[in-house]
């Protein structure tokens, strides 16, 4: 493996490969697929499952990826990767990326098996979940991976129940468990850990998953402005890390000196303004078992 | 390079492929009209840092002489680039 010097604003392409798309102002998503291919670079297929990114991306005759993109089923993201890659090896051609860009229902709900499958096969791809915590495109329903205690059109916060009742699949962990050659956790709040992290993907030769948390204005209730600052306040709370898992092991990338206010980070979401004392309660006793476990096994 | 706006606007039946391929990157409509503030910078100020023009969801903020500008056309006014710029040379104004 070749270690090239990490990418940075400075040296970064120049080039745009999604552009003038109709994503919301201020959408994580959106930022998070722009970074990921502009570090990637022009010999890049991507693919894009039914989500808040193909919707806002091919809107035909608006076309704003530059690149080969195409839109492929809601649960076959990580296998038309698989096609893609196989189709361009058979040609002969070896310098590009395979990478796909899928939502959080389309890969932690959808899109597991496939995933799970093409992680298996260990396929030269890279797969990046933009995770928005709800399905966004569709209007706001619960994932698997939408936190506890969450109001969403499908968990509705009312006098008995509190939002979401579940806690956030644990989907980095479970990608992991297949023994993957590289995964990794991010930040659009952290866009240089990353940058780094999808330039690490590109030159890991199997499958390689990267997992981004990206704010949707619309579905948290927050600022469009507000967007980077709520991606950087998960991280900095402690509800949310960056690691890395590679050769078997993880690695924690970031350790918050410490903790971010909970209660801030919560309250200024109108998606958790419902939240009573014992239910934030829950969610810093449960961050806390994290860290406990995270301190136990992560190097 | 980036995907840019097209004269050509396809609208009749033989004007759209037969199978769902197309040229990679056509635009044919602007997204300025989604806007109410827009970002406006203020040069002197600016650094040239590029934390602006890397946060941007919708890569519009680009690199000029060191500097940075913004291209309204598709700008969606969201003032994330205001937010970050920790020398405080963007500022948002209204849209009249």
């Amino acid at each position: 493996m070749t270690v090239s010097k990490p990418v940075t604003a400075k040296t970064i392409s120049k080039d745009e490969f999604f552009y003038g798309h109709k994503a919301c102002a201020g959408c994580g998503g959106s930022l998070a697929v722009r970074i990921a291919l502009k570090v990637l670079g022009k010999n890049t297929v991507a693919v894009l499952p039914a989500g808040c990114m193909s919707a806002v991306g091919f809107n035909f005759p608006q076309l704003c990826f530059s690149n080969n993109a195409i839109i492929s089923t809601f649960a076959g993201t990580a296998s038309m990767l698989t096609g893609v890659e196989a189709g361009l090896r058979a040609q002969g051609i070896t310098d590009f990326n395979a990478v796909g860009f899928a939502g959080d229902g389309g890969t932690a709900d959808i899109g597991l098996q496939a995933l799970s499958g093409a992680i298996d096969r260990n396929d030269d791809i890279i797969y990046i979940c933009y995770d928005n915590e709800a399905y966004m495109n569709t209007g706001i329903q619960k994932s698997s991976l939408t936190p506890f205690g969450a109001r969403t059109t499908t968990t509705p916060a009312g006098q008995n129940i509190h939002g979401n009742i579940r806690p956030k699949k644990n989907m980095f962990e479970i990608v992991a468990a297949h023994g993957i050659p590289y995964a990794a956790t991010a930040s659009i709040g952290y866009i240089n850990d990353f940058m780094q992290k999808v330039q690490k993907a590109s030159e890991i030769r199997g499958t390689k998953y990267i997992h981004v948390i990206a704010p949707c204005p619309t579905g948290w209730g927050i600022d469009t402005s507000e967007t980077v600052e709520i991606a950087k306040e998960v991280v900095d709370t402690g509800l949310w890390y960056l690691a890395e898992y590679e050769n078997g092991e993880f690695k924690l990338n970031h350790r918050p000196k410490e903790f971010a206010s909970v209660e801030h980070y919560l309250t200024r979401q109108s998606r958790f303004r419902h939240l009573t004392d014992e239910d934030i309660e829950i969610i810093k006793t449960s961050r806390d078992k994290k860290w406990e476990y995270i301190n136990k096994n992560f190097g | 390079m980036k995907p840019y706006l097209r004269d050509f606007v396809p609208q009749n039946l033989e004007d759209i492929p037969e199978a769902t391929a197309y040229e990679a990157g056509y635009l044919v409509t602007k997204n300025a009209g989604w806007r109410n503030v827009r970002p406006v910078i203020d040069n002197t100020k600016c650094v040239g840092c590029l934390q602006c023009y890397l946060y941007c969801p919708d890569g519009v903020i680009f690199q000029d002489d060191n500097k940075v500008d913004v291209d309204y056309n598709f700008c969606k006014g969201c003032g994330i680039c205001q937010k970050i710029c920790k020398v405080g040379a963007i500022r948002m104004e209204a849209e009249k």
